[in-house]
Order: C-alpha cells, then sequence, then structure tokens
C-alpha cells in the first residue's frame, strides 16, 4: 500500500515551499527579517541578491520605461533560475494563487461540477493572446498594464503588505475556476502562466514517462491541471516538453507503476521506442 | 416547403476549413479588440488619480507608473512606517507606495533609506543627491497649501504650530506679520509657505491643530500654477534664461477683405 506520504510527497512540498516563501516575504516587512524582501515582482535575497519579474520588466519594456540594471540583473536572475527548474515551476510551487485554484479545483471534483458541464467552453491558448495583449496595452498606455490588475501581485502583495479588498480578487478567481472553467485561471488566462509556459519550452527538469511501466489507468491525466501535455501517456516514452507543464509532480506521485518521474530533459529522438 | 427543408439541409452542411479558419480568427480579432479597449480603459481610470503624495525622489508621475515595479521595498525600507503600498478598494494606481502625512508624514532621514533600495529607478537616487551626498532637503514629494479661511492665524488667533513643525524652520514657512485692524492693537502672524524650499514632507499638515488640516500637501502639479514662457521677470537675470525655451513661432490672423459695414451688418437679414 502506498503511504501517504508517497501519494502527496510533491504536493506536500509544494504547500511548504508556497507558505514558507509567503511566511518568509511577510517577515520581511513585518518583523525586517532580511532573507526575502519585497515581494514577487522585485526582491532580495538576504539584502543582496535581486530578483525581478521578468515579465513585468518585459512590460515595462514595451511601455518605454528605462530598465535600470538592478532590474535587468534580478530578471535575469530569475529567468535562469526557471529554464533550470521548469518554467512554470513558479506557477505550482511559488505562487499563492495556486492554492486559491487547486481549492476550487478540489471542490469542483468533489461536487461534480465537471459532470455538470461536460465540455471546456475555452481554448487554453487564451493566455499567449493575453500575454500579447498586455504588452500592446503596455505599449499603447505606457504602463506596465497587466501589473495594474494582475491578481498574482494582488493576492501576493495583500499578504506582505496588506490585502484592502484584494479578498474580492481572491474569492473572484475562486468562484470562476469553481463554476465556470475548469483550471480557468491558471490553465487559460493567466499570461505569467502563459509566459513561463513559453519559457518552459527550453527548461532542464521535466517529467519523464516510461511507457513500458504504464498500465494505461489514466490517473495521471485525471489529477493533472494540464492534461494536454500528457498526450504520450501509454505511447511514447518521453519527456514532457510542453511548456504547460507545471513540474506541479501530482502525476508523478499519483503513478503506482513507476511511469512517471522527474529527470534532466530528454531530447525527444533518443527516447522513441525505435532509437533506442 | 421544398424550400424549408433544402434550407435547413443547407444548415446541417459542415463548415468548410476555410470558412471556419477566417470566422475564428474574426472572433480571436475580436475578442482581443474588446478585451483590449476593456483593459485600457481600467488602466487609464486608474492611473487619473493625481492626487497621490509619491515618497521622496520619485519621477515624474507619468514616468513614476511606467517603471514602479510596486515590489514595495521602499515601504518596508521606511523605519516610520509613512509609506504604504496602495490596496485594491485605496483608489490609488494599484500596488504603487504613497503617504498620507495627516496619518504619518515623512520625517525626512537624512540617509533616505527608501530610495537606494528602489530596484528599478522609480525612486531616482539622483534627485535627491546634492554634491554626490544624500539630501532629503532636496526632495520634492509635494507642496503645502494653507487653506487661509480656515486657518487661525489668518482669523488673527496666535498659532504657529505648522512653522515650529517644518524641518526646514523659517525657510519653507515664513511668518507675516501684519496688523489686526479689527482690535487695532493686535498683530497677525500669517504662515506663508516658500513654494520653492517647501519639499512637501507633511510635517505641516500632521501638526495643523484644526479639526481638518488647513495647511495641506499637494503634488507639486496640482498646487501650482504655470507661467508659461511669454512672461518672463524682465528684472531678474535667471529668468530670463527661460526665454532660451521660448518657441519663436508667431501666429499670424488672416485679414478679412470684406468691408467692415459688411461684418458688423452679418447675419441682420432676419431683423
Amino acid at each position: 500500500m502506498k503511504t501517504l506520504w508517497n501519494s502527496y510527497r510533491y504536493l506536500i512540498l509544494r504547500r511548504f515551499t508556497q507558505i514558507s516563501l509567503l511566511v518568509l516575504y511577510f517577515g520581511g516587512n513585518a518583523w525586517g527579517w532580511s532573507v526575502l524582501r519585497g515581494n514577487l515582482s522585485s526582491s532580495r535575497i538576504f539584502d543582496f541578491i535581486p530578483m525581478s519579474d521578468p515579465y513585468a520588466a518585459l512590460q515595462m519594456l514595451a511601455a518605454g520605461a528605462l530598465l535600470s540594471v538592478d532590474l535587468l540583473i534580478g530578471a535575469a536572475v530569475v529567468t535562469l533560475f526557471y529554464l533550470l527548474i521548469g518554467g512554470r515551476a513558479f506557477c505550482s510551487w511559488v505562487c499563492p494563487v495556486n492554492m486559491i485554484t487547486d481549492a476550487a479545483n478540489f471542490l469542483r471534483t468533489k461536487i461534480e461540477i465537471n459532470r455538470l458541464q461536460g465540455k471546456q467552453p475555452a481554448s487554453r491558448d487564451m493566455r499567449y493572446w493575453i500575454f500579447a495583449l498586455s504588452l500592446v496595452i503596455s505599449f499603447a498606455m505606457g504602463i506596465a498594464a497587466f501589473e495594474f490588475i494582475s491578481p498574482i501581485s494582488m493576492v501576493h502583495r495583500g499578504i506582505v503588505f496588506g490585502l484592502g479588498f484584494g479578498w474580492a480578487a481572491m474569492l473572484i478567481i475562486f468562484l470562476f475556476d469553481l463554476f465556470v472553467l475548469k483550471n480557468g485561471w491558471c490553465g487559460h488566462i493567466c499570461p505569467l502562466g502563459g509566459f513561463y509556459s513559453l519559457l518552459g519550452k527550453f527548461s532542464l527538469i521535466r517529467v519523464l514517462h516510461s511507457e513500458e511501466n504504464c498500465t494505461l489507468c489514466m490517473k495521471c491525466k485525471d489529477v493533472c491541471p494540464e492534461h494536454q501535455v500528457l498526450h504520450m501517456i501509454g505511447k511514447e516514452s518521453l519527456s514532457v516538453t510542453s511548456g504547460e507543464c507545471t513540474n506541479c509532480g501530482r502525476c508523478v506521485e499519483v503513478c503506482d507503476d513507476d511511469a512517471l518521474g522527474f529527470s534532466i530533459r530528454k531530447p525527444a529522438q533518443i527516447n522513441k521506442k525505435t532509437g533506442e | 416547403m421544398s424550400e424549408n427543408k433544402h434550407n435547413m439541409a443547407k444548415k446541417r452542411e459542415p463548415l468548410s476549413d476555410r470558412r471556419k479558419f477566417i470566422l475564428n480568427m474574426a472572433r480571436g480579432v475580436g475578442l482581443a479588440t474588446m478585451g483590449g479597449f476593456i483593459w485600457s480603459a481600467y488602466v487609464d481610470e486608474v492611473r487619473a488619480s493625481s492626487l497621490t503624495l509619491r515618497p521622496p525622489g520619485a519621477l515624474k508621475e507619468s514616468d513614476f507608473l511606467k517603471t514602479c515595479i510596486k515590489c514595495g521595498l521602499c515601504v518596508e525600507a521606511c523605519p516610520y512606517d509613512t509609506l504604504l503600498l496602495a490596496k485594491p478598494g485605496d483608489n490609488k494606481p494599484i500596488g504603487t507606495p504613497y503617504f498620507v502625512p495627516r496619518e504619518i508624514p515623512c520625517y525626512m532621514c537624512t540617509d533616505i533609506p527608501c530610495v537606494p533600495v528602489c530596484p528599478t529607478g522609480a525612486l531616482n537616487e539622483a534627485s535627491v543627491t546634492t554634491n554626490e551626498v544624500l539630501d532629503i532637503n532636496a526632495a520634492d514629494m509635494g507642496v503645502a497649501v494653507i487653506d487661509a479661511n480656515s486657518c487661525i492665524a489668518f482669523w488673527g488667533i496666535q498659532c504657529d504650530a505648522c512653522y515650529r513643525a517644518c524641518p526646514l524652520l523659517g525657510e519653507a514657512i515664513t511668518i507675516e506679520y501684519s496688523k489686526n485692524e479689527r482690535t487695532g492693537k493686535h498683530a497677525y502672524m500669517k504662515p506663508v509657505v516658500q513654494s520653492d524650499v517647501c519639499t512637501g514632507c507633511g510635517m505641516c499638515e500632521k501638526a495643523c491643530v484644526t479639526e481638518k488640516a488647513s495647511i495641506f500637501v499637494l503634488p507639486r502639479e496640482v498646487a501650482q500654477g504655470r507661467a508659461g514662457n511669454h512672461y518672463i521677470k524682465g528684472w531678474e537675470k535667471e529668468d530670463e534664461k527661460r526665454l532660451e525655451n521660448a518657441t519663436s513661432e508667431t501666429t499670424t490672423t488672416e485679414l478679412s477683405k470684406d468691408s467692415a459695414l459688411d461684418s458688423l451688418n452679418d447675419g441682420l437679414e432676419g431683423y
């Protein structure tokens, strides 16, 4: 029998990371801790290593702002980090909104809304359109457009600096994901996720499927918030190369047959059955 | 009847790939346009609030909004909890730092901790540096304005709370004496803000004794007018330099060739 740890190890680790980061950022503001100061838009580790949201920097560039050296270094640090550990690892390991949308998705499955609403009415490519649109609007309005409506920043800033009506943004996302669209925010709309998806196309750590072990139980596809990335399940031994994979590890931990695991990205050709 | 059937058969025919492609493109462009305009309208609306007081060294508001990444490092650096980050519901450009002097003014730290931490340069160190040393007196967060109707010193009651609270004592706020004609034996001691010296720290607003502050800080852009380059103080050498910025554009009014009488009598046909 699988232990609780075994079936939820990545989920537990992810929640631990997400909450620890929130506590560290909160402590940075409230109690003057120096581990992490600032918020997800821009921060410093031990008042030394700068980190900046590369998507925000991109919008600022489109808006025509002069980018400072600090900002460029910070954005480069974050970009390199996610190039290594998987672009959308941000989404499932860091982003506080992930906890809200996961909760909505959990409830959605529990009360069987999925059965009420069979077909998903929207395309997952929407995020790329919104990503492009955000840059166009940033350019036209001379302002970082998504940063003014971003519920991610709103929630994170809210938790660190005081929430105001930020709870309303949280509730809207929760209700939207629960009643309107499954994985609506994170899987369809969020342009930051779209940005990290583009980055993730080149990232190093990826989930690897070994077809020989697969029993086609499809638990992985059920649990995956971006199930389209698992198109190779039971067909080919491949790395999940789509940038839309968030490296959340849910598929790895629900698999009873050791057919999925984290590994370094492998080029598709080598893993193909014929190439072995 | 048969025509009706024909129509129904036509309806069930699947859309051609070409038609589907065109329809999908049209839908994409349409939705993007719609979303884009709603988004732009919202962004335009939220940044329109012009009564926001920024930390020292902040760039011009439009550049500031462009450059501020909303990280809150300045807020964390402020030892007096003066600075706040705009929350949803504050009716300020969201996530940007601001302060409310009547609550907590800027105490003008000489080391200006809020400025060097800014990662993007939205708080510009150069603008609060004089001779390569940080100089908070060079800050320009706004300018204090006095409502002479509610300021009790203007009534003739002695009060110099703002004058005493000013960190640039005797420079940014001066006292102007004049005779109180009502009593015939007292003096008015009216505070006057020297707007070219005032940094907009708001310590006067905090100190003001009236129920709602009678001296308060406004962003300089809001509080001050502008004479323009057409008016020069000819008696001041410095001011004459502004002439260099003046445009040499001349306007000419086209003279009408009609007779003056016609012009006077025009439009009287109805009478």
